[in-house]
Parts: structure tokens; sequence; C-alpha cells
């Protein structure tokens, strides 16, 4: 592959409430088994990427607990690899990331030390399955400086978190609007650029001596006129997670059998990092129906429509209907939960109820756990 | 030059004939159990937790699955820049080539292998039991006794005492005696097949016993260190360990971990036992499931039934199907409106719609009774099952069948069918 890959994951979003509390949004579980960063990680190991760059900020921890090693997405190579870049003080900088153009800037170096001549840059808080070769041979076909991955969304859909754009008949992108109120059009910009490098490293240094800070204002929406950018539609599978709709629905969509199908099924696989947690376990009671479990569950009871993740434990007499339950959560005996996200490391005492009539509630609930 | 003070040698190479068809194609060591794990996960996940880094595994018989899964050792952190895991075949010399005659001429042939790292001590291990055991307890004891050579030996009920290699000692543990299989035993602490050597000891009397054809440790090496005087321990073990060389046992072996708290629960989060999983994915129940008293591995859907069953990973059980009692490894598909009683189905495996497996009466195996037993039903790895057929108990199938192998579309208890190349 002739691009290094870069991740940016550094942003927090009041979107998400509770849960980025304590960890970025690039390190949201995602359908039982998988952390939002796994499938633009395993989408750049599956496109022969050697050498990817994670630039994060936000309670980084979470996904730097995530990345400890890189071998899970087959990253630990001596030729390559994974990067974890936080930001850093330096002689000539003392600040965190001031947006996406500047945590390029201050990761320059790791732009110029690499030989190979394009950039892919990704989002970490997407759902989806691409062959970056593909996106780079439009590239190229195209002569852009920039390609821009893009999708048609839904006539109604609420587009005021996303970027628009408005392309000609040949593709070219003519008009860009970020988080736009009114949006000119449906298709959005879906956060994953292709650029040469020499390019990138140009503009990134010209925005930093303007004291400009951020890749779609500054690069893309102020170039547009100037450089030639390209948009590639595409129709499969993607979902951004950054919200808590979003995020609930996205991991609803892999109770449908077509889209475990293009994830767990399909060649290239999905990769994320491995617990080793025994296989899952049904008691007596356990009645599980149009629901996905993860490794490391203990059931004894009801559980339906929704997604368990690892390690939880639902005690006797329970039904979750509609839930998504995260990370080694404990749910005593005789209790009821409906239409919530309970929080990783969540302990429920026994009798418990909680429910929500509109919307998604999330439940944390941080109580003594006596159970091994 | 480096030193380990103790390495493992894990003995892997055979083939565990009385697993039937079972390791028909796979070494035992690499049979699939308790749903994502395969048989030696367990000593090699005891190993790392033990703090032992360095591990031989002597491989010989259809090693391909058994290389593949163990790789470069990730998955139990064997992958170490000194040490480490290493698959240890048998190899060609300029003179006196052979295969692995026995389990210590194995050992014998790889003296290299460990002289390399300097051990004062060698633990023996042997890939076909279900345990979790702390082999740096057990060298403490062995130096505390100041023994030569210990044996882990576990105490069994006297009425089968005469199944095992029983050894004889006395109050401070030290060996006096051992009998193979005694018709009257005097004793019941059954060897487990765990010895941890002197280098010094293991190396002489390896070298001293060269020329003795098959050299087995129960029966040469062991008696050969006794002759010469060399202290030799028992070291008690009391926790779960559980041989799984018949399919009867091995069928028990994984019942037993559906138990609500099960006498070996990998629940635990001290002693993790690991694996390489090579699937992720969580598991999928439609509608009309219904699962009760199970483990089930990672990206199994299950749209049937199942009940007191052990599946693997990737394992689809179609509409309607009943799965009771059994077994079900990786990557199988069990058609709809299937039931399947008591079986024991190996990977890869495609049972057709409206299939029964294990019913009827029980009659005994026409060709190989003392191992398809039990009322089991045995499928060996990769056949196929045509639609709506019924096959008996104490019967195995295996291969690609076609309706034309079911006389009637029934395969009575009792009989075989098996349809392979080799």
């Amino acid at each position: 592959m002739r691009a290094i890959g870069i991740i940016l994951a550094g942003g927090n979003n009041h979107r998400m409430g509770q849960l980025s509390q304590k960890r970025a949004v690039c390190a949201m579980p995602i359908a039982g088994s998988y952390r939002s960063i796994d499938f633009t990680l395993s989408n750049m190991s599956n496109s022969h990427i050697q050498k990817v760059a994670v630039f994060t900020q936000f309670n980084a921890g979470s996904l730097n607990t995530h990345l400890n090693s890189s071998k899970w997405w087959d990253f630990g190579r001596k030729q390559g690899g994974l990067y974890v870049m936080t930001p850093a003080m330096t002689n000539d900088n003392s600040s965190w990331y001031r947006g996406t153009a500047d945590s390029l800037y201050q990761n320059l170096s790791f732009l110029k030390s690499s030989h190979e001549p394009y950039v892919v840059i990704a989002s970490g808080d997407c759902v989806y399955k691409m062959d970056f070769n593909k996106i780079l041979e439009y590239h190229i076909e195209k002569k852009a400086d920039i390609t821009v991955v893009c999708r048609d969304m839904p006539e109604n859909a609420d587009l005021s978190r996303y970027g628009t754009v408005s392309m000609n008949e040949d593709s070219r992108i003519i008009d860009l609007e970020e988080k736009p109120l009114k949006p000119k059009t449906n298709t959005i910009s879906c956060g994953i650029y292709v650029i040469r490098r020499r390019m990138l490293i140009e503009m990134v240094e010209k925005c930093a001596e303007e004291d400009r800070y951020d890749f779609v204002r500054d690069i893309l929406i102020r170039y547009k006129d100037v450089k030639r950018i390209y948009g590639y539609k595409i129709t499969d599978y993607w979902e951004n997670i950054a919200s808590i709709e979003d995020f609930f629905r996205t991991n609803m969509d892999f109770l449908k059998p077509e889209v475990r199908s293009y994830f767990f099924k399909e060649y290239p696989n999905i990769y994320s990092k491995v617990d080793d947690l025994p296989p899952a376990k049904y008691n007596p009671g356990a009645r599980i129906r149009n629901s996905l479990i993860s490794s490391g569950c203990i059931v004894n009871g009801v559980v339906e429509d929704s997604v368990v993740f690892k390690a939880s434990y639902i005690g006797n007499n329970c039904v979750i209907r509609n839930c998504i339950i995260l990370n080694d959560v404990y749910i005593g005996d005789n209790t009821t939960i409906e239409n919530c996200i309970v929080e990783s490391h969540s302990t429920i005492r026994g009798g418990s109820y909680y429910q929500s009539d509109d919307g998604i509630r999330i439940v944390v609930e941080r109580n003594e756990r006596y159970v091994l | 030059m480096f030193k380990k003070e103790m390495i493992a040698m894990l003995l892997a190479g055979g083939q565990g004939s009385r697993l039937g068809v079972l390791t028909s194609k796979v070494a035992k060591p690499a049979v699939a159990f308790g749903g994502k794990y395969r048989i030696i996960d367990f000593p090699l996940s005891n190993c790392i937790n033990s703090g032992v880094d360095t591990v031989g595994v002597l491989t010989q018989y259809r090693p391909l699955r058994l290389n593949t899964h163990i790789g470069i050792g990730i998955p139990w952190d064997l992958d170490r820049n000194i040490g480490g895991v290493s698959v240890l075949p048998p190899y060609e010399k300029s003179a006196n080539s052979e295969w692995y005659t026995g389990t210590a001429n194995a050992i014998y042939q790889n003296l290299e292998y460990m002289e390399s790292f300097h051990p004062d001590y060698v633990l023996i291990l042997s890939g076909d039991h279900i345990y979790k055991m702390d082999y740096e307890v057990m060298l403490d004891f062995h130096k505390s006794k100041g023994a030569e050579v210990t044996i882990a030996v576990m105490p069994v009920p006297m009425e089968e005492a005469s199944r095992f290699g029983i050894m004889i000692a006395d109050d401070n543990k030290r060996i006096n005696d051992f009998e193979e299989k005694p018709a009257h035993p005097r004793s019941n602490l059954a060897s487990m097949g765990i010895y941890i050597f002197n280098w010094e000891t293991l190396k002489n009397a390896l070298l001293e016993n060269k020329e003795q054809a098959n050299l087995d440790f129960g029966k040469h090496v062991i008696p050969y260190c006794k002759e010469k005087g060399s202290p030799l321990y028992a070291y008690e073990f009391n926790g779960y360990w559980k041989d799984v060389g018949t399919l009867n046992s091995y069928w028990e072996a994984n019942m037993e971990l559906i138990d609500i708290v099960p006498e070996f629960n990998l629940y635990e989060e001290y002693w993790k036992i690991f694996t390489n999983s090579e699937i992720q994915p969580p598991q999928y129940f439609a509608p009309d499931s219904v699962v009760e008293r199970c483990i089930i591995g990672e990206g199994s859907e299950v749209y049937g039934q199942v009940y007191n069953s052990v599946l693997g990973c990737n394992v689809t059980i179609g509409p309607g199907a009943i799965v009771r009692d059994s077994i079900i490894m990786n990557e199988t598909t069990v058609g709809a409106g299937s039931e399947i009683y008591k079986g024991i189905v190996a990977e890869n495996v495609k049972i057709g719609s409206g299939v029964k497996l294990g019913v009827g009466d029980e009659t005994e195996n026409d060709t190989a009774p003392g191992i398809y037993n039990h009322g089991l039903v045995t499928v060996g790895e990769k056949s196929i099952i045509p639609d709506n057929v019924s096959v008996g108990k104490n019967t195995v199938v295996y291969g690609v069948t076609t309706p034309e192998d079911f006389e009637n579309a029934y395969l009575p208890s009792g009989r075989t069918l098996i349809k392979t190349d080799d």
C-alpha cells in the first residue's frame, strides 16, 4: 500500500452524555465484542496499510488501554506499525490539539519522516468496512488533490452534525458546508480522506502559519475552489456512532442477519483486542430472544431485543428488554430494565427497575459488588 | 549465556485413538474442548500462569492443526525473545533417523533443545488432560524434599485404582514402589503423567537408556531412576483433573462445565485459560430460540432449541432444531428441524435438515465397541449428513455421506459409517 493511515480520535462530544464521561468516543463498545476504532483499524490493516497513527486527546486513557498492543490488528511489525500520538509539550508548542489540522501539524515529523506518497485520514467513530485501495485508485484516476468519501443520507435525516457536500457530474466537489442547519444536499462527508502526503504537509504548515486549526473548515472548505477535491460515494453500510441515538441504533443494527453477515461472516474480518474470556453460559431460567450475547457472560434471566457486551452477569428472574448492557455489568436478581443503556462496570442491585418511555435512558450504578 | 530455572516439555505427539474419529485428522491435544478451547490450552495456560515461559511442544501425529493453533505462542504470551514456545517435530539426522518411538524417546531426541536453556529442572507434561495446576508449587515441593524426580499424583477411588499407574509412597511422600494397572492396588495415588526431573538426573537416565526400544517414562525411565537410588517423591494434587482419553470421559468433562457452579470453573478471574480465538463476534439468539444449561462460543447463532450442551464457535443451530446433551464443535451447521441427542459432532460438519441423531435402542457398536459406547453418536470433522435421515446410538458417521448410504434413511444403532479416502 502506498499510503500511511491517520485516525483522528481526539474529540470530545457532548452528544454522548454520560457515556463519554470516562472514555473517548472512539473507544465506545460496539456490537458486543468490539470498540468503535476497531472498524477503522481493521479496515486499514486489511487494506495493507503498514503504518498507522492514532491522534488522541480527550479521555485518551480508554483508547490507550485498548491499543496497548498493536498485534491484534496485525500492526505488530518492524516496518511500520501502530503509533498512538497524544499531544506533547515541546519547545515550540505547549498546547493541546486545537483542532484536527493542528493535530496533524503537531505530528508533522511523523508525516515528514514517512516515505509513502499518500495519506489516508479517517475518523475512529464510524462503523463500516472499506478497502482503502479502491479509494486510492479512484483518487489517482481522477487526478484529485483530495478525495472525500461521501454517502447519501435518507431524505429527512438530521444532518446538523455532519458536513455536507455538493458534487458536479464528474463527482468534483463544488461546495462543502460544515454542520449546516439547512443543508443544500443530503450527501454527507464520511470523514475519510485521501491526500498526497507532500500536499498535506504544505497545507497543514500554511494553516499553522495563519493560526487555523480545523481540517474541514480551514483546508477542505477554504481550498474547495483552488484544489481538485473529489467525492467517492459509497453505498455500503456506514454509521457514525457519535450520538446516543446513533450509538444505540448502530448496536441494534447488529440484530439484523444481513448486518451480522456483512461484518462477521464476509471476508475480511474485523479484529479487536483479545480478552480471553470463557464462553457464555446459560443457566436454567435463561430465555434469550432476538439478542446478541458476548463471551464471558452468565445469563440466568430473560433477555429480549438487546445487545449484551462481554463478561456481564444477569441474575435470576431478570427481564432485559430493548437494552444495551455494556461490558462487565452485574445485574442482581429480579431486576427489570427496559430501553436503557447500562454503562460498563455498573452493579445493579437486585429488585431494581429501570425504564424509559421516550428515548434512551443511561444507567450508571456504582454499587458495591460482592460477587467474584 | 542464558538460563531458565525450569523448562517444560509437553508431549503432544500421540494420536489418542480412543477418541475414535475425533482424532482421525488431528492430534488429541488439538481436539476442541469446552466451547472455545483445545485440550492443549490447559497445560499451556498452566505453564504461563506458573511462570514457566519456555515450553517445547513435541508433535508427531497430524501436527497441522496443532501448529496453526500454537503459532508463535501469542495467545499464551509465550512469544518471547528467549524461550517461549517451540514446536519440536521429529527430524532427520545424519545417521539413525527415527520417529518418536516413545514418550521418553521423544524427550531424548530433543536433549539439544533442553541443553540450550541450561535448566536446573525439566517439567514433563502431557497434552491430554483438563486441569489447573501451579507447577511452581510442585517445584517448591520438589526442592524442599530434595527430590531428583517428583511425580504428580492424584488420589482416586480404590475401586478405580486398577486402571492407573499407582505410586506407593511413605508418610514423607517418598515413593517406595509403583505398579502399572495393578489387579490388587496397594495405594490409591494415581500418576498424572506430570514429572519434574533434576536436569542431570533426566539427562543421565535418557543417555543410559537410549538404546531401549520405545523408551517410555512410566515403563523405563522412572524404574531406572528408582533402581539407581534417586529420591522419588509423590506430589499430591487434589484439584480437578480429568483425563479425556475416551469419548465418554471427553463427553462427561464437557458436560461438567455446564453445572451451575462447576467443579472446574472457567469463570474465575484468577488462573485464566488462554486460547487462540480466531472468531470474536457475539452470539445471536433468534426470537424463537430456547437455550438452557449451555455454554456457547463466539459467533454462534441459535434459531432452534439447545439444552444441556456445549457449543463451539460459529455454530449454527437451524430453526426448529433440537440439540440435547451434546457437544457441537466449531463451524458446524445443524439444519432446520434436526434433532441431536447425546451427540459429539466435530468441527466443520454440515447436518442437513430433518436429521435425527441418537434415536432408537442401544446396541453395541459393530466395529469398535470399546470406543463408541455409552449411547453416544460421534460425527467426524468435515462430514456431511444428508436431509431426513436418522442415526441410532453407539454409532459413528464420518465423511461425505449421501442418502444412498442410509438404508431406508436410517443407520441403526451400533453401526459404523466411515467414508473417507484414507
